[in-house]
């Protein structure tokens, strides 16, 4: 019987690879552990995860299932769960699962921790550290009860290793008319970038209210970060300014990055937005005003104005 | 059409103090997505398409100032489930699964997440625990077909997703949506005269204990203080030969 049961998040066409950092907590915790794929069509997603140390790779593979409703997903979820006997049922943290497993745990009456970032275990028993307060305090708790479901925050695991002998494929069958009915997929803007993806990025540029429209958001913040070969990210104050679209924003309500390097263009570091960046390991930030709160958590900054330095930037950076 | 607006009181993240130890004593305010959410019950209202907002909040008595503000943005009644205790998303899910089935509405709005605990659980939590729809993240929500359905647009790490819901269901707020309101003097008059029906879980027949139980709350370690660079070469050394990462 497996330990636990980590939810592997794909886009139709592949693995999404953040996804997989959640195996390292389930690895952490001991014992079995066995992957999920819910989707339709998904051979050759659900091939591509054999050799990650699961004892299984489970498909729930259905036309029904092809895009991600929670009503059905949490079903199939809970439904796996009760079949292998997991106790741990495992995410990483992304719009995809939080949808989804809040509801997966109310179908199995367990309690929930949302980004978990480490654990501690003493004595048998296992306590979990979590950000609170837009990540300016983490707290420690602990949950009773015979299972449980954790979303953990990417950064804060690594990609596990994948040399392990090949596990195999179970189909897990679904009885796709028993499956709930009452939410219906319309469609989704799909937005083709030939960027690196912004989570899982070595390299984010950001940039904040004083960029002014899309064009030169995307001259500036877009030009440097292609200098780098980086990610876009944006500051709230950008995204609802229309320079920018909704999944670039940065923060405690937005995306959570850590990269190698994190440019910040005039943005000032309200805590919100520093709760999506902490964990970057070089943060450098552009800024007009010396005094401005991000200075305070950049390893270097440069106090000027953006529209004189940035493209210098990008000019020393190519010619270099 | 009835709403539901569950909404909670949390420390003001505008605060000073929100970030570290002393938050829970800062001044308290409606959590800002609750705020969103209250807001487009207000404007579905004013487009014709509700009769009654209700709005319900656990917590103490001293979470009164957050019902008058509530209130006074032009929610009908309100509803304190009288309830002090610590409790963990789970354990709130459970006891607003009381209120629905007690009040009965077309559609719960509430916030994707509380801006203290940050957990975005809730809203999902209490549609499995209803077996209802649900739409995540909403950032427009428009009803369809004499409202037995609703078309919400989603704000997702891909982009933008546009999904339709069976009602009743339930729907969680982004920041998006809309910009909420300020309380007027008149409103917050008429708030006075608004009813607050005070209940304990045993009167909404809920018995739940929270599973959650939180050991320690700390700091996280301070990153070092910043080295200020004077030129764009000063800076690209750095990156270079002291960070190594260009
Ligand atoms: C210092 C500290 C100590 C704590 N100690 C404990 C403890 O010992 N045990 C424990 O179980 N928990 C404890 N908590 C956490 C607890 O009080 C959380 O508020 C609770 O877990 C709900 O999580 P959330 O607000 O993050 O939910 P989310 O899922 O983020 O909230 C989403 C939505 O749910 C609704 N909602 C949430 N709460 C309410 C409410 N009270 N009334 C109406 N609607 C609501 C709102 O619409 C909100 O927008 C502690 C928190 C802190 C900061
Ligand atoms: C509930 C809630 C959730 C939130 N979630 C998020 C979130 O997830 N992510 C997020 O980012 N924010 C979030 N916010 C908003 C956050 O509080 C800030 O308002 C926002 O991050 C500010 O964005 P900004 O830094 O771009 O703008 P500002 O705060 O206006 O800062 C602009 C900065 O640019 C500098 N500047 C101006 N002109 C120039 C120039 N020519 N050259 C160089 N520098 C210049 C200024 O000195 C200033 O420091 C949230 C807020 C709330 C209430």
């Amino acid at each position: 019987m497996a330990e636990s049961l980590v939810l592997i998040e794909h886009d139709r066409q592949q693995v999404k690879r953040s996804s997989l950092h959640a195996i390292t907590l389930a690895q952490q915790l001991g014992g079995e552990y066995e992957l999920l794929v819910i989707g339709h069509v998904v051979n050759k997603i659900s091939s591509s995860l054999v050799s990650l140390g699961a004892t299984s790779v489970i498909v729930a593979d259905d036309p029904a299932l092809a895009e991600p409703l929670a009503d059905r997903y949490a079903t199939v979820i809970a439904e796996a769960v009760r079949k292998s006997g997991a106790k741990n049922i495992l995410g990483t943290s992304s719009t995809f699962s939080k949808d989804i497993l809040p509801r997966a745990a109310a179908l199995l009456d367990a309690p929930m921790v949302t980004d978990v970032v480490a654990i501690e275990q003493m004595d048998g028993s296992i306590s979990y550290r979590r950000p609170i307060n837009a990540g300016s305090m983490f707290a420690k708790v602990k949950v009773e009860g015979e299972r449980r479901v954790l979303t953990v925050r990417a950064a804060a695991f690594e990609t596990p290793a994948a040399n392990a002998a090949p596990c195999p494929i179970v189909r897990f069958d679904v009885d796709a008319e028993s499956l709930p009915n009452g939410m219906r997929f319309i469609s989704r803007e799909e937005r083709k970038s030939d960027r690196p993806d912004l989570t899982e990025a070595r390299v984010v540029v950001s940039g904040g209210r004083p960029l002014k429209d899309k064009e030169t958001f995307e001259r500036l913040v877009g030009g440097l970060a292609d200098a780098l070969g980086g990610a876009i990210g944006a500051t709230r104050a950008a995204v609802d300014a229309g320079m920018a679209p909704n999944d670039y924003q940065i923060g405690q309500t937005g995306k959570v990055v850590a990269p190698e390097l994190y440019i910040a263009l005039g943005i000032s570091g309200a805590i919100q937005h520093l709760a999506g960046i902490k964990d970057s390991r070089i943060i450098v930030a552009i800024n007009k005003d010396p005094d401005a709160p991000i200075c305070q958590t950049a390893t270097y900054f440069l106090v000027g104005d953006l529209y004189q330095i940035v493209p210098q930037l990008i000019e020393s950076i190519r010619r270099a | 059409m009835k709403i539901l607006v569950p909404f909670k009181s949390v420390p003001d993240p505008n605060d000073a103090t929100f970030a570290g130890e002393a938050a829970s004593a800062s001044k308290s305010v409606i959590n800002p997505f609750d705020e969103i959410a209250i807001e487009e019950a207000l404007r579905i209202r004013e487009r014709g398409e509700a009769t009654e907002i209700v709005g319900v909040t656990i917590g103490a008595p001293s979470v009164d100032e957050q019902i008058r503000a509530a209130l006074a943005m032009g929610v009908d009644r309100a509803i304190r489930i009288d309830d002090a205790r610590a409790l963990d998303p789970y354990a709130v899910a459970r006891i607003l699964r009381a209120v629905v089935e007690k009040e009965a509405p077309h559609v719960v709005i509430m916030g994707k997440q509380a801006v203290d605990d940050d957990s975005n659980q809730v809203g999902q939590i209490l549609a499995g625990l209803l077996g209802w729809p649900q739409a995540t993240f909403v950032s427009s929500i428009e009803f369809l077909d004499n409202k037995t359905r609703a078309r919400c647009t989603r704000e997702t790490d891909a982009g933008l997703e546009v999904v339709e819901l069976d009602l009743p269901a339930i729907i969680t707020t982004d920041l998006r949506l809309n910009e909420p309101r300020y309380v007027s003097l008149p409103g917050l008059i008429r708030a006075r005269r608004k009813p607050i029906e005070v209940l304990t879980c045993d009167q909404v027949g809920v018995n739940v204990r929270p599973l959650t139980t939180v050991l320690a709350v700390a700091r996280p370690p301070k990153r070092p203080a910043g080295t200020r660079v004077e030129s764009v070469e000063e800076l690209i050394t750095k990156l270079k030969q002291e960070a190594k990462v260009i």
